[in-house]
């Protein structure tokens, strides 16, 4: 049969692996829909074929929503995801700019030092962060995080859109200095709109990577009420021993939603912010 | 022509004093949260600092009962095995993830969102899902092992030394491989087809036009990629606290988690702040060697 052995290659070389890798990369996200929907009894049941909801149940969801502070936890983590990516954005814009276009003193200094903040991770920050937030009288206060977390997204927006600014020619920027325009309004009208995937790549990247983080929140954010959804989940679901297992995974699906929506929406920005730091620079 | 406009404005069109105008907010914000608790830092591990009291310098000793102490050098194995073991991982299965999607296929652009999906979910709350599959009783694993008949009893996945190494091994390479995967497939698709049809015709074997045309071009890539993720496994945090807080005994206790056990749940901030230093001369290495490099590309 002609193609049969054509259709054999690609078995072999395309479909197999390739569900291979969907199930290994899936099944944890499958897991977690499972679990989230199953009663109890199926649970926690070792004679029951656990691969299957035998009878799918809302019970962890309602429990939640109505006996967690997980709402609170859901508001938290988007107002902070959202302030401190639109800090960043503006802040991180505002660096990359001069760094990528212009010529003035001090600008490899800059450059150099924006690439270290972004590579010397925060675990060598947390410890002394954590006693300047004392010291400041931030501890279980929203303020904490939003100062905290911009230190992480900044040198990434400015490392990522000076890729993004270098890749506009100088001539456009020249002519509509020439017609008058100062070197700021030719920054906002004329470089910026040019580089709006860039930005939206940024954009995406900071707030997955502010939903992301644990460590500041698990440090300053102590009391429930301003706790964001992974401290919540971690803290509050699992008490001493005992771990509500069908709330977690309510809880790690519902918490995954934002992330995932904004994801599925822009998939070609993340790609692009993904690959610009380490194939276009 | 002469410039009307007022002086300092005028003063904004020069390209030193725009670009300072411009800095300054990032530049003094990142100095004040970023540069400042760093060096505050340093200045904790020289200091015998419990919470809430005063310091008392005590020079390099706390260094000194680091290094004379057994768990810290049990916590840089670990470190140190958990890095290279999951960058070995994390490249391989990369690697084959992204020659997989480099082929022509319907849904291939779904596909691809589908499979970076580990990586943007919050780390903390895939783990959640993890720490079921690993659950003593109820694993999952435990259960298709038992019931497939391969062994006839399951594992204490997080409660064995190696197995709890292993466990977070397991869903550390999870985590990493689209993000080596999706980048490497980008790679792979700046290479123009022409140049495998022109090395096909030369006679080169599938091995050889891996080796000699798609290799030297993804190299750069592939180098960069595996420097970011060397870095951020060597100070991963999340999965090792949420999977293992460490333990058992200190068998997956990392630079990180140590830092926070001793820093912030023992409230020791002079022994933290110095365990987290420990780190800086591999990281130092690390980033002039990526620096280097990227400089040299």
């Amino acid at each position: 049969m002609v193609g049969g052995r054509q259709l054999g290659t690609r078995m072999l070389r395309l479909y197999l692996p390739l569900a291979a890798c969907l199930i290994l990369m899936l099944f944890p996200f499958y897991w977690m829909l499972i679990t989230s929907i199953k009663p109890n009894r199926e649970l926690y049941s070792q004679k029951v074929m656990p691969l299957i909801v035998h009878q799918p149940t809302l019970q962890h969801y309602i429990d939640l929503l109505t006996e967690t502070n997980f709402l609170t936890w859901t508001y938290n983590t988007m107002l902070v995801a959202v302030i401190t990516t639109a800090v960043s954005l503006v802040l991180g814009t505002m660096m990359a700019y001069p760094l990528a276009r212009m010529k003035f003193p001090g600008a490899a200094v800059v450059a150099i030092g924006v690439a270290a903040t972004y590579l010397v991770p925060q675990p060598l920050l947390f410890i002394p962060m954590a006693d300047i937030i004392n010291r400041l009288n931030l501890g279980n206060t929203l303020t904490a995080v939003m100062l905290t977390y911009p230190t992480l997204l900044i040198p990434f927006v400015a490392w990522l859109l000076m890729g993004y600014f270098k890749s506009v020619p100088k001539e456009l920027e020249e002519a509509a200095r020439i017609d008058g325009a100062s070197r700021f309004q030719a920054m906002v009208r004329i470089v910026l709109p040019l580089c709006t995937p860039g930005l939206l790549s940024a954009g995406i990247f900071a707030f997955t990577l502010a939903q992301n983080e644990f460590l500041y929140a698990l440090i300053f954010l102590a009391k429930s009420d301003v706790r964001t959804v992974p401290v919540g989940a971690i803290t509050e679901l699992i008490r001493g021993d005992v771990f509500y297992w069908g709330q977690l995974m309510a809880a790690a699906l519902l918490g995954s939603v934002p992330v995932a929506i904004i994801y599925s929406f822009f998939v070609d920005y993340y790609v692009a912010g993904l690959t610009a730091g380490s194939v276009k620079s | 022509m002469v410039d009307r406009r007022a002086p300092p404005r005028r003063l904004l069109e020069r390209e030193g004093a725009f670009s300072w105008v411009m800095l300054a907010p990032g530049v003094l914000f990142l100095l004040a949260f970023v540069a400042y608790p760093f060096f505050y830092g340093i200045y904790l591990s020289l200091q015998e600092r419990q919470v809430a009291k005063a310091g008392v310098f005590v020079g390099l000793a706390n260094f000194v009962t680091l290094f004379h102490d057994g768990v810290f050098w049990q916590v840089a194995r670990n470190t140190f095995l958990y890095t290279i073991v999951t960058t070995v991982l994390k490249l391989l299965g990369g690697l084959a993830m992204a020659l997989v999607m480099n082929q022509a296929f319907r849904g291939r652009n779904l596909a691809r969102a589908f499979l970076l999906l580990p990586f943007i979910v919050p780390t903390i709350l895939s783990t959640v899902a993890w720490m079921w599959i690993f659950d003593p009783t109820f694993s999952v694993i435990n259960w298709t092992l038992v019931h497939t008949g391969v062994f006839s009893q399951g594992f204490s996945w997080l409660g064995n030394a190696t197995l709890a190494m292993v466990a977070i091994i397991i869903v550390n390479t999870w985590r990493g491989i689209p993000f080596y995967g999706i980048t490497l497939l980008a790679g792979l698709q700046t290479i123009s087809p022409d140049l495998y049809e022109a090395a096909a015709i030369d006679g080169a074997t599938v091995n050889q036009r891996f080796w000699h045309v798609t290799m030297p071009i993804i190299k750069p890539i592939l180098v960069i990629v595996t420097m970011f993720s060397i870095i951020f496994t060597f100070s991963d945090f999340q999965i090792v606290y949420a999977l293992t807080h460490g333990g058992p005994a200190n068998a997956t206790q990392v630079f990180v988690t140590y830092a926070f056990d001793l820093g912030m749940s023992a409230g020791q901030l002079g022994m933290g702040a110095a365990v987290a230093l420990t780190m800086l001369p591999a990281l130092i290495l690390l980033i002039i060697g990526l620096t280097f490099y990227l400089r040299r590309e």
